[in-house]
């Protein structure tokens, strides 16, 4: 649906974006994840047609952003960074215009349907300039769904909400997948955890990693790790669970006094599950097994190992 | 032109939602009127030749504030990024904008209508230099709103684009004293460019066609640079 490729802009002398290349199927919702200033705002104007690529070149539904640049935007919903807004229309006018400019057939209904959709429909009379920034986000979101575009782009499509209001934005993100495709930037990693079944990290202009969130995790760590919580002295603990086969190693997290608990990072081969071997081997020792759970680098390490690495490159390779 | 006539009327509507228009209409029609009052007064003739050739003084302050916000402010909240991300070319705004700003200068023209209604019941004027006169004014409100629009289109600030709206609009009112200074085919050139000789005949019942073309010439050009001006994002 959505092909970029080899995609570079520049601005002067500075590099704004840098051979960026990925895809996005139809229906899937790919999380574009980097730090502020890595060029990912730049990256979604050349898609949506506002800016043009210096190199590259990029297709939206099988239309050239820059030579088609027309019939690829009729097929865009996009939600820019800041909210652009009139802030002396009505929620419906504004959402009235939006659909002329969109020429969204049967426009009345596509409003409505728009406002219920992005949970707006409650303050349709409303004068946009008096909504809160919650309000408004929704209202950019319905002018984005307009028209019912096969691609949706939301840069930062939560930032300023509030914590249930990020909730019910990602229930929202999470529910248009399969029927749109989806790009969504954030710079907020539990963002594109709980909502993407892609993730394509930029930074300084590059992609240094594009994988499903669980690959991206498991290829970082080049192992499996394993947490578990035994009741029992540390270090006979330790060499009990060193002796399960296919063990890398293991590592006492907590010092083993609160309560007698101690926590176990256990790395094991890549594909191995030693979950089962793990548990027979404290039982049968006889210390007592608390919990048992797959232990995974979190999206914030990933993140700041690719984007905050001397070479990120090797990473990506 | 669907693109065109839905920025236009929402620009149109906009203008009513704001204090701008009417503080612009309510300022024109005081000024205005006591100028036509003052004339009248003095000249105790039943024309308009007076108070239309004087209206081009209260553009030069009237056009700036009308045209000012028309693309700065969109610039400067970013709604032309989501205008341009959607099915909508440059030059459609462009005229889109320059179409709503002409429908309020006519709301404005028309509320004048008043003073000829006051010749016409108290006096016997004659019908024919009126209506060139109004012509007149009327073409040369759509020039300079096409110069005050190209303004706009420079800047995301609204009182940078009144100012520079203002100076060009001067520099069109003076150009004549310097075509005259500086004499021969250049000085020839910079006179034309003036406005000042530009409506004159139109209040005395004389529409001509070299008039016409310089005001139409204006508003093309505004519209013009305007769509190049929103354009120049891409090229830098």
């Amino acid at each position: 649906m959505i092909r970029v490729e080899h995609l570079t802009k520049n601005y002067g002398a500075r590099v704004a974006v840098a051979d960026v290349t990925f895809d996005v199927g139809k229906g899937e919702v790919l999380g574009f994840l980097g730090p502020n200033g890595a060029g990912k705002t730049t990256t979604m104007r050349i898609l949506t047609g506002y800016l043009p690529p210096s190199g590259g070149r990029a297709e939206v539904a099988g239309f050239d952003v820059a030579t088609q640049s027309l019939q690829a935007r009729a097929r865009i919903g996009y939600l820019p960074e800041t909210v652009p807004l009139y802030p002396d229309m009505s929620v419906r006018s504004y959402l009235d215009f939006m659909g002329k400019i969109k020429g969204a057939r049967d426009r009345r209904r596509e409003v409505d349907r728009s406002m219920e959709k992005a949970r707006i429909a409650h303050r349709a009379g409303d004068q946009i300039g008096k909504l809160s920034k919650g309000l408004r986000q929704r209202v950019g979101l319905a002018q984005a769904l307009l028209g019912d575009p096969p691609v949706l782009i939301l840069d930062e499509p939560t930032s300023g909400l509030d914590p249930k209001q990020i909730i019910e934005t990602r229930n929202l993100i999470k529910s248009l997948g399969g029927e749109h495709t989806v790009i969504l930037s954030t710079h907020i990693l539990p963002e594109v955890a709980a909502t993407c079944s892609r993730i394509v990290i930029i930074s300084n202009g590059r992609v240094v990693a594009e994988d499903t969130p669980e690959n991206l995790d498991r290829r970082l760590k080049g192992a499996e790790s394993i947490a578990v919580t035994v009741r029992g002295p540390r270090d006979q603990v330790t060499r009990a669970l060193k002796s399960v086969p296919r063990v890398l190693s293991v590592q006492a997290e907590t010092d083993g006094k609160v309560g007698g608990l101690a926590t176990f990072t256990v790395q094991s081969e890549v594909g191995a599950d030693i979950r089962e071997a793990l548990a027979c081997v404290v039982v049968q020792s006889g210390f007592g097994l608390m919990e048992l759970r797959p232990a995974h680098l979190s999206l914030e390490e990933i993140f700041l190992q690719l984007t905050t690495s001397d070479a990120p490159a090797e990473v990506a390779a | 032109m669907r693109n065109v006539w839905a920025v236009a009327t929402r620009e149109l509507r906009g203008y009513f939602l704001s204090p701008l228009a009417y503080v612009v209409i309510a300022l024109f029609l005081a000024l205005s009127g006591y100028l036509f009052a003052l004339i009248l007064a003095n000249g105790r003739e039943a024309s308009l030749r007076g108070l239309i050739q004087n209206v081009s003084v209260l553009y030069l302050f009237i056009v700036p504030a009308i045209s000012m916000r028309l693309l700065a402010e969109e610039q400067r909240t970013g709604t032309v990024e989501l205008l341009l991300t959607n099915p909508v070319q440059e030059w459609e705004i462009v005229t889109g904008k320059f179409l709503a700003s002409i429908m309020l200068v006519l709301v404005m023209l028309a509320l004048t209508l008043v003073f000829p209604l006051f010749l016409f019941i108290f006096g016997n004027p004659d019908r024919g230099p009126m209506i060139t006169g109004y012509v007149g004014i009327f073409l040369q409100a759509a020039a300079f709103l096409s110069i005050g629009l190209w303004a706009s289109s420079l800047t995301q600030n609204q009182i940078v684009a009144a100012i520079v709206a203002f100076a060009l609009l001067l520099v069109l009112w003076l150009s004549d004293n310097l075509g005259q200074f500086l004499g021969g085919t250049i000085g020839s050139i910079v006179s034309y460019t003036s406005v000042i000789n530009r409506f004159q005949s139109f209040p005395q019942g004389v529409i001509q066609s070299n008039d016409v073309v310089y005001y139409l010439t204006l508003v093309l050009a505004g519209i013009v640079l305007s769509t190049l001006s929103l354009q120049s994002r891409r090229y830098r």
